[in-house]
């Protein structure tokens, strides 16, 4: 009990912030719930990127830092390739892209680096990293692009006879949620129903012991990254569909730094929790308290958004260091 | 022919075998043999080169000289994979197991490499899959049973206490069906009652399923009970050979476990 107080203090703060605004009536609920919309919509696309940092992590103990550039690098493969062929094709050749890129990362990356020290691997994905963001832009150039996938842009009304003015929803973020929920679905089912996904969960526990029944250490590594750069394909495509395909995409992934100490380096759960916890956070934050320290501080206000997440992860770290889901590491001393 | 329980032909030969680490010899020119359906003892004294001994039979570590024949194949360097492969499992001295996972799940990764429908087939459970899983989670049923763990199969293996876990520990390599099983210290740590235990166990194994089984021990009083012949070690060396009877009054084995007065 003691060891949850820090944290339920702090879920109490969060939450309670969180409803700030409609209690006080500072807002309106329909403006209020579109706010709450918009900044699910962003944690989903967070969850996104963290879920791949997660499954990296689980499988080869490596923080993988590449995960951003590997969110640009499929969504501008996505892209470019959509010009020339329909979608379907489009996105079918950028996952064997990204399969073939997990089994290089493998070959050329990983085998020869295990049981090196982590800070060496995290320097190689560093530089994958870096590699993949100029890669990217040898292969497919470096301006914005779009990604099109036919669905109208234009914000809705729904829930009019609930809230006064209704809600104003987008249909393609709508589509994007739905995709990522899918997702997820299918990763749970993956993880949970099949023999890989058994070998998968083994190999995170304990590489050794897995190596001692027979499990590949090298095929999983392989299926991971290749899970890992699916999953950064969906974000990239929702991502850039959204705001363009841009080098700003790569940065996404040190937003899902925060989310995963939030949810926890190990947790699958707490990746897509906490990334819909920092995308809420910081949209309630940025709108409904900026405003607040303007006027009672006379500050110029705005940025909230940027700062969020991190603060949130400090506090984090500071009570909670294994994360909202994460392992407890008890060492034997 | 020879039945299960009974020693037969030579399955496992290690032939001059030596691996050093840096400048630090841990075994030196050792040579020994297993046969089918024994229970073989490694013993000696702490840093003896006993695991490291078991490692280089499983693969983890690769001996500078010497080769191991296993089941009629000659290998020079092996892999933990292959070995699996080939049919040898392994358990550990510091239990190595999926923490995270139940018990049930434990020893059905143990199967992984005899489960051959694809993974779609398996996500979606269609009916071969299902077949497959069902037959899987039959043979793995059995050995709960065998072991008496039937009211912890859904508990994750963290959270069990220690005799249980590596009660499971054999349980997932005994999974695997295998030809050969290691078992690194099986004993170690455990109280009078959970030993004997263990050594029953042991011998059922090696009874009803044929098991040729090789472990590794430091108390010597319960591996003379239980083995048909021991390997003696020290330093790196071989200081013995034989049935139980032979070995306990050899003066090398005496002088290695009580000290030399000098």
């Amino acid at each position: 009990m003691k060891r949850h107080l820090p944290v339920i203090l702090l879920c109490a703060v969060l939450t309670a912030g969180l409803f700030t605004p409609l209690v006080t009536g500072a807002s309106s609920p329909g403006f209020w719930v579109e706010v709450l919309l918009g900044g699910l919509m962003a944690g989903v696309l967070y969850s996104l990127v963290a879920l791949g940092l997660v499954l990296i992590f689980k499988a080869s103990g490596v923080f993988n830092f590449a995960q951003g550039a590997m969110v640009l690098f499929a969504a501008l493969a996505v892209a470019r390739l959509s010009e020339k062929m329909p979608m379907w094709a489009a996105v079918l050749i950028a996952i064997g892209i990204m399969v073939l890129f997990a089994v290089v990362v493998e070959r050329l990356v990983l085998r020869p680096l295990v049981n090196q020290e982590p800070i060496a691997l995290l320097m190689a994905t560093l530089g994958v990293s870096y590699f993949l963001d100029g890669f990217g832009q040898t292969l497919w150039g470096g301006d914005i692009y779009k990604i099109e996938f036919g669905i109208s842009k234009d914000p809705v009304m729904i829930l009019e006879s609930l809230f006064q003015g209704g809600i104003l929803v987008n249909k393609d973020d709508m589509a994007a949620a739905l995709v990522a929920i899918a997702l997820v679905a299918l990763l749970a089912l993956f993880f949970q129903k099949t023999a890989t996904g058994r070998a998968l969960r083994a190999v995170a526990d304990d590489h050794q012991a897995a190596q001692s029944i027979g499990i590949p250490l090298n095929r999983i590594w392989v299926i991971v990254w290749s899970v890992a750069g699916i999953v950064a394909l969906v974000a990239g495509m929702v991502w850039g569909g959204k705001l363009g395909v841009q080098f700003s995409l790569a940065e996404v992934a040190l937003k899902a730094l925060p989310v995963v100490i939030l949810g926890g380096f190990e947790s699958v759960p707490g990746a897509i929790i906490g990334g819909l916890i920092i995308g809420v956070g910081e949209k309630m934050a940025e709108v409904f308290f900026g405003p607040v320290l303007v006027k009672t501080f006379d500050l110029a206000g705005g940025g909230i958004e940027n700062w969020f997440a991190y603060v949130l992860a400090l506090a984090f770290l500071l009570v909670r260091p294994e994360g909202l889901f994460g392992e407890r590491r008890i060492d034997r001393v | 022919m020879s039945g299960p329980g009974t020693p037969g032909d030579v399955l496992l030969e290690v032939e001059g075998v030596s691996l050093s680490f840096g400048g630090v010899t841990a075994i030196n020119d050792i040579s020994f043999d297993v046969r089918e359906h024994e229970v073989r003892a490694i013993i000696g004294p702490n840093g003896a080169g006993k695991s490291s001994m078991l490692n280089v039979i499983n693969g983890v570590y690769h001996p500078q000289q010497g080769r191991i024949r296993f089941a009629g194949e000659t290998f020079t360097d092996m892999d933990p994979h292959r070995a699996a492969k080939m049919g040898i499992s392994r358990t550990f001295q510091n239990i190595a197991l999926f923490k995270g996972m139940s018990v049930l799940d434990n020893m059905m990764a143990g199967r992984n490499l005899r489960m051959t429908s694809g993974i779609f087939a398996q996500a979606l459970r269609l009916g071969g899959a299902e077949r497959e899983e069902i037959r899987h989670r039959e043979a793995v049923e059995r050995i709960i049973d065998f072991l008496e763990i039937q009211a912890h199969r859904k508990t994750p293996v963290g959270r069990l206490p220690y005799g249980l876990q590596k009660r499971v520990d054999l349980g997932r390599a005994l999974a695997m069906e295998p030809r050969l099983l290691l078992l690194d210290e099986p004993m170690a740590g455990m109280n009078l009652e959970e030993k004997q235990d263990m050594c029953r166990f042991i011998l059922d194994v090696n009874d009803e399923f044929g098991t040729t089984i090789v472990l590794i021990e430091h108390d010597m009083g319960v591996v003379m009970d239980i083995s048909d012949r021991v390997v003696v070690l020290d330093y790196g060396r071989k200081i013995g050979d034989g049935v139980p009877d032979q070995v306990r009054s050899s003066q090398a084995v005496i002088d290695a476990y009580l000290g030399v007065t000098h």
